[in-house]
């Protein structure tokens, strides 16, 4: 789906155009999915920046930025700082940057920053536009939700009755349980037809289509391109994505705004759709809430320019050889949780990231380095539900958030992406607790707790640490914590402490107190 | 252990034992227009050409009797000499025709021929007042769906009681076992500039008020 057109992601540089890791190690791009191994166990955990879930960002206390500025973004990611060299996996590929990495780069480039804002604040205005018109929107919404769950908590029924129907009229499903058995499919499916139109979409994104043609000698157009008008119409073969896929009738369904898709599915002989398949929908009538939903969350559109919706092989017309591949690629992972599971109900139409005061500032880059997932708001959920979170890039998305709660306001499908994101940090937590080393932040928490359990204990530690803070402070603030805690107030400023503790105080006033009586 | 039943495992592991009855789903959302824009069927209509209108889309109401001559009006204001039709168009539709060819789709004409024609004449199956959008479904006077996508220049002659209020209204007409072109005026122009690539880039229509 090109539905997304003009929004914020497309002033994003290409990532390919600079350097990917600056602060020297190792580039992104390239990694395959599996590269497994972690990097260095990063300090990340804990710093949640302001507003709790469902809280509004106020004006900023940091240096000298009114509201939410760059200054409180690098606050909320610089918690995220763990070891400023980043290693390379047990298998010796390298990492991917973590989100504050990326996005401290991202942040530096002021012009692709200006745009961004200047595109999202655009898109919220078409968001708003959209979404407020029809007087049904909250129903539409609530009966979207369940349509995706309805669809998702019986998913394997739905896809064996989606194979059944597309194989009663004429086509076949093919099943891909990673990206490279997608990708392998559908060269193998496309490897005699001579050139082949490619409508670009997520799933061809994600799963790296584009590479795979590449490096099997297959030669690919875009067909949304400004060649791609005359040579579709010369291809036998077409690659496309797919919007939702329609298990009680076996029908495909495809919105876009330019017709790249319409061209190729009407026109080629052979059609392979790549599908992810959580976008089964139990029932045709499901799509009367759906063609809603998404063409005016996405957009801002009342409907979606083109919308094509095809089962199987139709007899006279377009394509006599139809094939779709349900691509797996982390979704039963995430299917497995009975928490993320929610996060499948993701219909892919960008609106949480239109509204997100994060993905504004840094866009799609940091989110998914390689460009393959999704990015905003629902891919800090979604990447590292569908890729775990014993990698120091996936583990640090959770984190990539104010948890300010407009993504959940907005998306069509009520995911409750802030939600979301605190059960993942917990696992993130979690997956740290059994480290033999335990990560800074968890040995400084062990600490505090050993230090706050014991009354005598937590007073000499007061005393002690406000005399030291004392000393930093300038001017009633302390700007920069000394040696590795300096990272922390690179963002911030502290309030220095009070001469005095609540304890002291306290004990000094009641003290007078019974002199007095 | 082939793909599938891998999926099929790993799904039913996520899962667990299949659910008694599948989750509710509340269908509270409006499925027929409402307020003073669908108080009589002539404002349903009205509600159309406004916002296929405002979908960049040039369209004309006609009585019965004056079809001929509008598609024909149209052609000559395209300046077409070729078109290509349904083969089952009504034949009544191109009476009024006047040095303009049509070529019917039958026997199957090749993408070249559609490609090198001045535009085409279609109905629809459905079409979405709220939405300006009409539906192709391959039914009669559509035709198969490279007709109305291959020709630069597409007429599609709407009849009054082919329009429906809402998208859900619209769903429920259509059998999924059909091909379906829903457009909501022409494509829209791609991000990287140009002219959009694909479908015709004129659309006009004709409603038929019966």
């Amino acid at each position: 789906m090109s539905l997304r057109e003009g929004e914020a992601g497309a002033h994003v540089p290409d990532p390919s155009e600079r350097d990917p890791d600056a602060s020297g190690g190792s580039g992104g791009s390239g990694a395959p999915a599996d590269s497994g191994g972690s990097a260095v166990p990063g300090g990340s955990g804990g710093s949640g920046g302001p507003g709790g879930p469902g809280g509004v960002v106020g004006p900023g206390s940091s240096a000298g930025s009114g509201g939410f500025g760059v200054g409180t973004l690098l606050r909320l990611v610089s918690g995220q700082q763990g070891s400023a060299a980043r290693g390379r996996g047990p298998d010796g590929k390298p990492a991917l940057p973590r989100f504050a990495e990326a996005a401290r780069e991202a942040l530096a480039d002021a012009g692709a920053r200006h745009d961004l804002a200047e595109s999202a604040g655009l898109a919220r205005d078409r968001l708003a536009a959209a979404t407020g018109e029809p007087s049904d929107w909250e129903e539409l919404r609530a009966a979207g939700a369940a349509i995706r769950d309805r669809a998702l908590l019986d998913l394997g029924a739905h896809l064996e009755a989606f194979e059944r129907a597309v194989t009663d009229a004429g086509g076949t499903v093919h099943w891909a349980r990673t990206a490279s058995d997608a990708r392998r499919i559908v060269a193998s499916l496309v490897r005699e037809g001579g050139e082949v139109a490619v409508a670009d979409g997520p799933v061809l994104r994600e799963v790296r289509l584009a590479d795979a043609l590449a490096e099997q000698g297959i030669s690919a157009c875009d067909a949304g391109g400004p060649e791609g008008r005359d040579r579709v119409r010369a291809a036998r073969v077409a690659v496309t994505g797919a919007d939702f896929l329609v298990a009680d009738s076996g029908t495909v369904v495809l919105l876009e705004a330019d017709g790249a898709a319409r061209a190729c599915l009407t026109l080629a002989e052979k059609l392979v759709c790549v599908a992810g398949m959580d976008r089964a929908v139990p029932d045709w009538t499901d799509l009367e809430v759906l063609l809603q939903l998404l063409p005016r969350a996405a957009g801002g559109q009342r409907l979606s320019p083109q919308v094509s919706a095809w089962t199987g092989v139709v007899p006279g017309d377009g394509p006599s050889e139809v094939h779709v591949v349900l691509v797996d690629n982390g979704r039963t992972r995430i299917l497995g949780d009975d928490v993320g599971r929610e996060a499948l109900r993701c219909i892919g139409c960008g609106a949480c990231s239109a509204v997100c005061p994060v993905y504004e500032r840094v866009g799609d880059h940091p989110y998914d380095p390689r460009g393959t997932g999704p990015s905003g708001p629902i891919g800090a959920v979604w990447t590292p539900l569908a890729r775990g979170v014993d990698r120091a890039q996936t583990a640090s998305l959770p984190f990539a958030s104010t948890l300010c709660g407009a993504c959940a306001e907005v998306c069509p499908v009520k995911i409750d992406i802030p939600g979301l994101l605190v059960h993942l940090r917990g696992e993130v937590v979690d997956a740290r607790r059994n480290r033999p080393v335990p990560t800074p932040e968890l040995a400084v928490m062990r600490g505090l707790a050993w230090t706050m359990a014991d009354a005598r204990r937590f007073e000499a530690a007061v005393g002690r640490g406000s005399r030291w803070a004392r000393l930093v402070a300038r001017g009633g603030r302390i700007r920069r914590l000394p040696g590795l805690l300096g990272r922390w107030t690179e963002a911030r400023d502290l309030a220095a402490p009070p001469a005095e503790s609540f304890r002291v105080w306290w004990r000094r006033r009641e003290a007078a107190r019974r002199r007095l009586r | 252990m082939t793909a599938r039943d891998e999926v099929s495992r790993l799904v039913r592991e996520a899962l667990g034992p299949p659910r008694r009855t599948p989750v509710p789903v509340p269908r509270g959302y409006l499925t027929r227009l409402t307020g003073p824009e669908a108080a009589t069927r002539a404002d349903v209509v009205a509600l159309f050409t406004e916002r296929v209108a405002a979908l960049g889309v040039a369209v004309r109401h006609v009585g019965g009797d004056e079809l001929a001559t509008a598609v024909a009006a149209v052609l000559w204001g395209w300046e077409a000499k070729r078109i290509v039709v349904p083969s089952d168009l009504p034949f009544g539709w191109l009476a009024e025709l006047d040095g303009v060819r049509a070529l019917a789709d039958s026997p199957v004409l090749d993408v070249s021929t559609l490609a090198g024609a001045d535009g085409t004449v279609t109905g629809c199956a459905v079409a979405v007042a709220q939405t300006g959008t009409v539906v192709l479904d391959g039914g009669r006077a559509q035709g198969r769906r490279a007709l109305a996508l291959v020709p630069d220049r597409h007429l599609c002659v709407v009849h009054a009681d082919q329009i429906v209020g809402v998208v859900p209204e619209a769903v429920r007409r259509l059998d999924p076992a059909l091909p379906q072109t829903w457009i909501s005026g022409p494509p829209s122009a791609p991000s990287s500039g140009g002219p959009p690539p694909h479908g015709p880039r004129t659309l006009e229509m004709l409603v038929v008020d019966d």
